[in-house]
């Protein structure tokens, strides 16, 4: 924990707005992807409803583009689940990560707070964790917003059918490598500490990426990025 | 306006399962040590992660290389957003010169 001399000055309302706009650029490259999901899930025979029911109750991007090429009727539960557990299940080494940052939130906040936690909101309040406490306020600032605007987009997605371009030949889809390559920067300590984690991470990820259909080339590649770390780390030097 | 049972039954097993991804990180982070190699792991996940996710996309052609190698040096002195509007310019751009 390192309290430090701006939380004296900010209020919940101004962190809330800081996690908001930490998160817009986000949101911005986010929406054609939640057009074009709503979109999809619709010429499935999904209703707006439905898309509704499962952008707030299940709210993870990647997996719901799998669950909607997927979706049959009847609805093949047992599959759709499978494929949302296995695509997600990066999840639970942020979660791991990001617990030591939120651990003194209000215990119901940090029971519904992983509810909201996407991948550009995690990376965004790690970031944030490296510069300053995190506050309930700048979390949920960030995680509320992608949230409604997931929403928003993927509701509006079914109505505007066939309307929208591919975003992979207007190049949205490279949005989110830039928002990544941009918030990683913040965690470079060094070629001698971040050095293997980046290297060893990148190289299982891509041979996994090759071989391996799904998303488990994310975590192949951070358990090689953390493995580096701890084989490359003295252990006099390990310190919190 | 209607929602199917089977596709209700659907979203909420996906649901369940996904917050149960979401929450076993937090619930375990509690057991794990505060020094030692489990720590080190733990400090070195988000990097290894974000690099995780973004190296096949970086590496999946030539457009996307350059146009990543643009946005490191551009997120040293850009604000986000901005680094987010070159890059999708760049790589839409360079997708159709180099045919990609």
């Amino acid at each position: 924990m390192q309290p430090t001399a701006s939380d004296a000055s900010s209020t919940p309302a101004r962190e809330f707005l800081a996690g908001a706009t930490a998160i817009a650029p986000a949101v911005i490259a986010m929406v054609p992807f939640a057009l074009i999901l709503g979109q999809q899930a619709a010429a499935k025979g999904l209703s707006p409803l439905e898309m509704l029911a499962m952008s707030s109750i299940v709210f993870a991007g990647s997996s719901q583009f799998l669950a909607v090429s997927l979706w049959s009727f009847p609805a093949p539960v047992a599959a759709l689940a499978l494929a949302a557990l296995l695509i997600n299940l990066r999840h639970v080494l942020m979660g791991a990560s990001l617990a030591g940052k939120v651990g003194h939130f209000p215990k119901w906040m940090r029971v519904v707070g992983p509810y909201f936690m996407a991948d550009e909101t995690w990376a965004v309040v790690e970031r944030r964790a490296l510069a300053t406490r995190l506050t309930p306020a700048y979390y949920f600032g960030a995680a509320l917003t992608l949230f409604g605007c997931w929403q928003i987009g993927t509701v509006l997605g079914t109505f505007l059918g066939a309307l929208i371009d591919d975003p992979v030949r207007l190049g949205f889809d490279f949005a989110f490598p830039a928002i990544f390559i941009s918030l990683a920067l913040g965690f470079w300590k060094g070629a001698r500490q971040t050095g293997p984690v980046m290297v060893a991470a990148a190289v299982v990820a891509v041979a996994v990426h090759a071989v391996v259909p799904g998303a488990w080339y994310v975590v192949a590649g951070a358990l090689a990025g953390i493995a580096a770390a701890v084989i490359t780390t003295p252990h006099e030097a390990v310190t919190p | 306006m209607t929602i199917d049972p089977w596709n209700l039954a659907a979203i909420l097993a996906m649901g369940v399962l996904t917050y149960l991804t979401r929450i076993t990180g937090f619930l375990i982070a509690d057991r794990l040590p505060k020094s030692g190699p489990v720590r080190v792991a733990l400090n070195a996940l988000p990097p290894a992660v974000l690099t995780a996710v973004v190296a096949p996309a970086v590496l999946s052609g030539p457009a996307e290389a350059i146009t990543a190698a643009v946005t490191l040096f551009a997120a040293f002195r850009l604000p986000l957003l901005l680094v987010v509007v070159i890059a999708v310019v760049l790589v839409a751009t360079l997708r159709q010169i180099l045919g990609g």
